[in-house]
């Protein structure tokens, strides 16, 4: 059997997922003999590739860089696997939206700044109005609640993807886990 | 006493006149699950989770106030409740701000858990993000709205329990909260400060100041106990 392509994105989240992603340490070379990560924020590749068998999404979606990365994702992965409370709730990132963008950059960047004073417009991608999570933009395929996931989740989830074995995911896992 | 007799789930069962489905099904270790009902309070069936199927009838009746009668056949876990409860649970993550991650009940979390048991691992229905209010003005405890879901134990556990009636609902429909007094500062309102109502709190809405982090599991189960020592006085 040839090996799946995996890819994993980075979206509004604190790479936390990724770094528990990492955490299945030496189990990651038994993973490795199943699939390539061929994208990821942890090695070198900068273009999305044009097919991909499982992609992993970390975080929400907050900017209009999300929500552009998030639907190029889709289009190019044949799964897309929702990793982490950001990118199946909302979470952290979504705490912003009784509040308003404005207002939080307001604070951020004008309230709290001590020199320079001024929002970011060039470069920063804009902010949407409201944090949401990817299935709210994309069809997602697979749910992996957690805050983080832990690396045990990561490990039994995606050898049983790949594998085709039966997934229970809340066995597995919850909301805030 | 009558002694009635009914099928739940397939199993024939026995069980006194009077008594509700609840009870029925949980003394015989048939989980039927709840969110509202709490042992040792009146029971108000404001949740619906607890909805079971009455062979005979079209409509799902809520086991925590539906007394049992004789030859009744009740369904606690067909697909279409299963599909109902998740709606529900849905509904309820939906409608206020719920953060496991930074919540002081994670872990110790009845909706949370509720969610796990019966297989949610995401939400269909967009959230509301409503902007609500946290009122920390208690020297011991803190209310916040976001995390509150509206079972009311907090209310019925003041009134019944303690005597106090502080608690009260506020509004209507999905502008409903929780309110101290007649919507005075929890801290400056006739609060006897017993911290009962914390204790019955399902979620992360009422919670200890004194706890940090997510270490703050509840334990109301003295409440069966203080009714039955009053009762037997």
């Amino acid at each position: 059997m040839s090996k799946l392509k995996v890819a994993t994105v980075w979206l509004d989240g604190c790479s936390g997922c990724h770094m528990s992603f990492l955490d299945m340490d030496e189990r990651l070379l038994k993973l490795a003999e199943l699939i390539d990560i061929v994208y990821s924020p942890i090695v070198d590749a900068k273009v999305f590739p044009d097919e991909v068998d499982i992609a992993l999404v970390e975080g929400a979606v907050a900017s209009v860089d999300d929500e552009a990365k998030i639907k190029k994702v889709r289009a190019h992965s044949k799964m897309l696997i929702a990793m982490g409370d950001c990118a199946v709730a909302g979470n952290v990132p979504s705490m912003r939206n009784p509040i308003g963008p404005e207002k939080i950059l307001d604070r951020a960047y004008i309230e709290n700044a001590s020199a320079q004073q001024q929002i970011p417009c060039v470069v920063v991608p804009k902010l949407l109005k409201i944090v949401r999570p990817i299935h709210e933009f994309v069809t997602v395929d697979v749910f992996l609640p957690g805050c983080p996931p832990s690396a045990d989740t990561f490990y039994t989830a995606l050898t049983a993807l790949v594998t085709g074995a039966p997934l229970d995911i809340s066995a597995l896992t919850r909301f805030g886990a | 006493m009558g002694v009635k007799t009914l099928i739940i789930d397939g199993q024939e069962l026995s069980a006194r006149a009077g008594q509700t489905i609840l009870e029925v099904a949980r003394e015989n270790d048939i989980n039927i699950p709840t969110l509202c009902h709490l042992e040792g309070l009146s029971n108000v069936g404001a949740c619906r989770l607890c909805l079971v199927e009455i062979k005979g009838s079209n409509k799902l009746l809520p086991a925590c106030v539906a007394n049992i009668h004789e030859g009744m056949e009740v369904v606690t876990n067909s697909e279409r409740l299963k599909k109902h409860r998740r709606v529900i649970l849905e509904l309820l993550f939906a409608e206020r701000n719920h953060i496991c991650a930074v919540c002081v009940s994670n872990g110790h979390c009845e909706l949370q858990a509720l969610a796990q048991e019966q297989g949610l691992t995401h939400i269909n229905l967009p959230y509301r993000n409503p902007a609500l209010t946290v009122d920390a003005s208690h020297e011991r405890f803190t209310v916040d709205h976001n995390r509150c879901i509206l079972c009311m134990r907090c209310v019925r556990a003041c009134a019944e329990i303690e005597g106090a009636h502080i608690w009260d609902v506020m509004g209507r429909g999905i502008d409903s909260i929780v309110i101290t007094d007649l919507h005075e500062e929890w801290g400056s309102s006739a609060c006897t400060r017993c911290g009962k109502c914390v204790q019955c709190c399902p979620t992360g809405a009422l919670f200890d100041k004194s706890k940090i982090g997510s270490d703050h599991p509840k334990y109301p189960d003295f409440l069966p106990y203080l009714n039955l020592m009053r009762e037997a006085r």
